[in-house]
Formats: C-alpha cells, sequence, structure tokens
C-alpha cells in the first residue's frame, strides 16, 4: 500500500468519553483511508461521532483505541507538541463558528499560521492578500473580525486553512452559521481549491448542500460507519 | 516572537476597564514601595546626618579607654604629621570633651564640656548655625560659653549671665571656671540642649591643666561609603589609638537603619503580594475569558512555550506600564514634597526617636531599581501559573467551550 495515496488511514479506531462511572462510547472500531484529492463529508445524526472523528484525524483530540495516521506518522503516538508541529505544517482548519482571532484583522488572521510557520513578513503579505483575494475579500484585508459578515468571517477562516497549502484540511459544520446563499458560494469555493489545488478536504456536517458537493459520502451511526459512498 | 507581542499587547486592550483598574493597582504599588522607601530613606539620612553633626563626625578618633571612660585621663596628643597628612583635604576637628557640672547661682546640672574650635567646627558639627541667641565662639582663646536654650531655662540663667563650670584634673581634683553666657543654642531634639555645653579649646585646656591634650578628633570624609577604605589608613598610621566610624561610635543611630531598612523589606513584600493577587487574577481570567481562543491557537499549531510567551507578554506589558505609571507618580510626589513634610504636630513623639519632626524624601537609585526589578521579576515569576494553565487545554475541549 502506498501511504501517500492514503493521507489518512484509521485501524480500529476508538474513542470513548467517562462521564461518572458510565463509559459513554463516541466512536467504535473506525477502519478508514482517505484518497489524496479526496472530498469526503461525514454526515450522520447528532451524536454520531463524526465531529469526534474528525478531531481524532485533526490531532485535536486522542484515540481510546486504535491507531490513526497522517501522511504515514502516527497520530496516536505523538505528543502535545509534536502534535501541535502536524497541525501547524499539515492541516487546516475550517471551524462551524469561524473562530477567527478577534483582534487581529482578516489578513493578519490569515497570515497567522504561516507567521507560526517562520514565512518572513513580505512573503506572508503577498500569500495572505492573493487568497483573501480569491476567496472574494479583496479590500477588506483591514478589518477586525467583527466588522466582517458571517459569510465573509468564514471565508477569511477558509483562506487562512488553504494558505498555506496543507495536505488535509477539515471542515466542521462549515454551513451550520451561513445563509443558503452563502453556504452555496462557500462549498463553490472549497469544490474549485479542491479542483484546482489538489487539497484534500474532510468535512462532518448535517447539510445536504455540503452532502451534495461531496465526492465521497461516510454516514456515521451511534459511532460507528454505515455507509461508505463514493458519489 | 513579534506575532506573541502583537497579540498580547492588542489582548490587553480588549477589556480596557480591567486593564486599567489592574494597571491603576500596580502603579499605586509603585508608587507607595518608592514614596514609603524615600519617605524611611529620607529619615534615616536625616537621623544619621544629625547623628554624625552631634559631634560624632563620620571618623572620630580616642585614646584607648575614652570611650568606656570619657574622663581627662583618657585624653591624646595633638595628631602627629603623619595623621595630619591623612587628615589633609578632610573636615576635622580636634576637641576637648569630658563630664562636668554647670552652675548657676539657682541651679546645678550635670553636661558635657566640649572645648572646640570654633572654626573647624563650622563645618563639622551643627553648632556653628545652631545659636541663635547671642554669638558663636570667636576663637579657641574664647573666655564665653554657649549653652543651649533648654539648659538655660533649667539653670534659669540667662545670655551675659555667669555660670560655673567644674570637671576634675588628672589629680582628680576639681578644677572650676567661670564663664559669661555669650549664646544660647537651639537644637532639634531636647536632650542635644540639655546635654552639651561649649567654650574656647585653649580655655578648656587650661581650665583642666591638660597642656595641648585633646579627647578626640571628629573628621567628615567626602563619601560615607569610602569610610572603610580611609578608616583602615588611619587605623595603620596610628595604631595606638582608637579609631571607629559613626555606627560604632552611635550603635543606636546604625540599629534604627536596620530597623527602617528591615521595615522597608516588609513594606515591599506586603504590597508585591497585593500586586501579585491582582495580576494573576487578572491574568487567570484573561485565559479563562479566552479559553477558546487558547484553544484555536492550539488547533492552529501554536506550541505551549508559545502559549506561555503570549501571557507573560501581556504581563510584562501591564506591570512595565504601571511601573512607569508608578515611576513617574513618585517623581511628581518627590517634586511636590522637595520642601519636606512637615511631621511637627507630633514632634514630640519624634524626638523621643531622635529624629526630627520635618523629613525629607530621598530616593536612591539603588531603591527605584529594586522595587522595579522586584515588582517585574516576581510579577513574571506569579504569571507562570496562568500562562500554565493556559497551556493544560485540550484543543477539543477548549475550543468548543462557550
Amino acid at each position: 500500500m502506498n501511504m501517500k495515496q492514503f493521507p489518512v488511514i484509521c485501524r480500529h479506531l476508538g474513542k470513548s468519553y467517562q462521564q461518572g462511572k458510565i463509559t459513554i462510547p463516541a466512536l467504535v472500531d473506525i477502519n478508514l483511508e482517505i484518497h489524496k484529492g479526496d472530498f469526503v463529508c461525514f454526515s450522520g445524526p447528532s451524536g454520531s461521532g463524526k465531529t469526534t472523528l474528525l478531531n481524532l484525524i485533526g490531532g485535536l483530540d486522542t484515540p481510546s483505541s486504535g491507531e490513526i495516521s497522517l501522511d504515514a506518522q502516527r497520530l496516536d503516538k505523538m505528543n502535545k507538541s509534536a502534535l501541535a508541529n502536524l497541525r501547524l505544517h499539515k492541516i487546516g482548519f475550517v471551524f462551524q463558528a469561524y473562530n477567527l482571532i478577534p483582534v487581529l484583522s482578516a489578513q493578519e488572521n490569515v497570515e497567522f499560521v504561516m507567521q507560526l510557520q517562520g514565512l518572513n513578513s513580505a512573503r506572508r503579505a503577498i500569500k495572505a492578500r492573493a487568497i483573501l483575494k480569491e476567496v472574494g475579500l479583496e479590500g477588506l484585508e483591514k478589518r477586525r473580525p467583527g466588522d466582517l459578515s458571517g459569510g465573509q468571517q468564514q471565508r477569511v477562516a477558509v483562506a487562512r486553512a488553504i494558505v498555506s497549502a496543507p495536505s488535509l484540511i477539515l471542515a466542521d459544520e462549515p454551513t451550520a452559521n451561513l445563509d443558503s446563499h452563502t453556504a452555496e458560494t462557500l462549498m463553490q469555493l472549497l469544490h474549485t481549491m479542491n479542483e484546482e489545488h489538489g487539497i484534500t478536504f474532510l468535512f462532518s456536517t448535517h447539510d445536504k448542500l455540503v452532502m451534495d458537493y461531496s465526492k465521497r459520502l461516510i454516514k456515521l451511526r451511534d459511532g460507528r460507519i454505515q455507509s461508505d459512498e463514493t458519489q | 516572537m513579534k506575532l506573541l507581542i502583537i497579540l498580547a499587547w492588542r489582548n490587553l486592550w480588549r477589556y480596557p476597564r480591567r486593564t486599567s483598574i489592574i494597571l491603576i493597582a500596580i502603579a499605586i504599588g509603585i508608587w507607595s514601595m518608592l514614596s514609603m522607601s524615600a519617605f524611611i530613606r529620607g529619615m534615616m539620612e536625616q537621623h544619621v546626618n544629625d547623628t554624625i553633626s552631634n559631634f560624632v563626625g563620620h571618623i572620630s578618633i580616642h585614646a584607648p579607654g575614652y570611650r568606656d571612660d570619657p574622663v581627662i585621663d583618657h585624653s591624646m596628643p595633638q595628631p602627629n604629621e603623619h595623621l595630619l597628612h591623612l587628615l589633609n583635604e578632610k573636615v576635622w576637628a580636634a576637641r576637648v570633651r569630658v563630664p562636668a557640672v554647670v552652675s548657676s547661682e539657682r541651679e546645678t546640672m550635670g553636661v558635657t564640656l566640649l572645648g572646640i574650635a570654633p572654626a573647624q567646627e563650622q563645618a563639622l558639627s551643627f553648632i556653628a548655625d545652631a545659636v541663635t541667641d547671642g554669638r558663636y565662639l570667636n576663637n579657641v582663646e574664647d573666655k564665653g560659653i554657649i549653652l543651649g536654650r533648654k539648659l538655660v531655662e533649667r539653670l534659669e540663667t540667662g545670655l551675659g549671665k555667669r555660670v560655673v563650670l567644674g570637671s576634675q584634673n588628672h589629680s582628680n581634683e576639681i578644677v572650676e571656671r567661670g564663664f559669661r553666657v555669650v549664646g544660647i543654642f537651639d537644637s532639634k531634639t531636647e536632650n542635644i540642649e540639655t546635654q552639651f555645653v561649649f567654650v574656647g579649646r585653649h580655655i578648656a585646656q587650661k581650665m583642666l591643666q591638660m597642656q595641648d591634650n585633646i579627647s578626640e578628633l571628629a573628621l567628615l570624609s567626602k563619601d560615607r561609603n569610602e569610610l572603610e577604605n580611609l578608616l583602615q589608613k588611619l587605623r595603620a598610621t596610628s595604631p595606638d589609638l582608637d579609631i571607629q566610624t559613626w555606627q560604632t561610635i552611635a550603635p543606636l543611630a546604625r540599629v534604627i537603619v536596620n530597623v527602617f531598612e528591615g521595615f522597608l523589606f516588609i513594606w515591599y513584600f506586603v504590597v508585591f503580594i497585593a500586586i501579585a493577587f491582582g495580576l494573576v487574577n487578572t491574568l487567570l481570567m484573561a485565559v479563562f475569558e479566552r479559553t477558546r481562543e487558547i484553544g484555536l491557537f492550539q488547533a492552529l499549531g501554536m506550541k505551549p512555550h508559545w502559549i506561555v510567551g503570549q501571557v507573560l507578554f501581556e504581563s510584562l506589558f501591564l506591570l512595565a506600564i504601571g511601573l512607569v505609571v508608578g515611576n513617574l507618580m513618585t517623581w511628581v510626589t518627590l517634586i511636590l514634597t522637595a520642601e519636606g513634610l512637615d511631621f511637627s504636630r507630633y514632634a514630640a513623639g519624634y524626638e523621643m526617636a531622635g529624629l526630627s519632626s520635618l523629613i525629607y524624601m530621598v530616593l536612591n537609585m539603588s531603591d527605584i531599581l529594586t522595587a522595579n526589578m522586584l515588582i517585574i521579576g516576581l510579577g513574571l515569576l506569579a504569571s507562570l501559573y496562568p500562562a500554565w494553565r493556559a497551556t493544560r487545554y485540550v484543543p477539543v475541549e477548549a475550543i468548543t467551550r462557550t
């Protein structure tokens, strides 16, 4: 198996939470391979484990059992600092609640990850302005999140996620707080990014629109994979 | 680094009211540390200077045994040329100083007789400027006597009247001489006015039949910090004499200085504890309020030590601004109190402690540096706890916290 073709591999992955004396399984025996350039959507009802799976793949949480690897690196074996390094260089995040840094302007938010990566300011500025233009936010570079609409904020978050060309972008309910028109525009943008830049996207969503855009739809129920269909 | 600085600075002003309150607390803290330091340092300096000018000097030279039994038998010759060479360019005075009794027609009081060279004393002790009635002594041959105001009251005598001064000579015989009161001096403390009487040195030597011998030699150095060096040189030149600094001659002054310094240390500690609680509370609040944001930083790949750095920068900015404001407040306070703080309402209490009721604030550079470094250093140390707390978040929990 060529690991490079499968940026994400999960083997017998499990995650459970302790609530008092009760153990609640969130994910049970997940086996999964994500192809490079995939546009995958995890769907399912609330509590099905889709966000938990996304968090485990993104190294934001640690599994209770099983293995998970990203670009042939075992996430379940990494310490906090190594996980932070991996997230910094290989993963982009788009969250449901935009999650921009309120004290930084749109451009500074986009530059944030590049700054952590140690890029010089001139290159950062050029790349940030270019990507903001690409997501349709030219002229709004100096605005802080509080001065942008929800859709604009989510586009800034997308720009931040893709600007340093990560292997993988994880988007948790990216359209949940957007109106249908803005959601459509955002999905078109992400689809174009996937098509043009070959970036691998993983979504978790309830939204039919996002499911329609996906190339592969994985349905989860009670922490298990119910179906895995290529569309 | 630049990113951390920008984030820390902008985060500081997200909650201007809270930031302002802690800034005011830090500023008042450093102001109180420095002002109290300047006040106490002023009292200490004044007390030490008063002690030195009350016929102690920076260094006193006596014959062996004089300090235990200050009588005429423990007198010494005038300084030899080796000693004079070392005393060159220093302010010094040779004195006769023995216990005596002074009698008016109504009262008799025990006093310390000081036979002085009036010109030499002018730069060394307070007496030349303290004569408020009558005149100062003209020279070592002056036949007049100067008494303190309180002593004049107790003797029920006055300017122009005659008093009799009595003491013992080398043969333990009582020798007496009559003097006309030519001057009355005032002092900051009452016991100085009742303790000392002043006559010309040659007249005292003649009265006590001690030829040209003296009881003590006191000197002032330009720099109080170089006394130890000078002391060693003097002792090497005159090993047969008892040569001591003011700390030994006036141990009470040294004890008071030590007590004041101990009090300052306690004050610094108390103020710092108050500031530290405010600072840690503010930073903890800032960290808790930004849990989601810190989770986001972690999710985006910010390493734990960068998060610590951001919180510490925020703390550093708070401390630095607070210190600048506090130092400026202290500077203004020093300007406003340049004429001295008048505590004459409590003069009796101050006198009991041997202090003047007019206090001039004195701020040393070392006090400024100590207080500022203490606040910055310990403040950053205290900030490590909230910073450490910030790194303990699990990203997925932090980012979903509402």
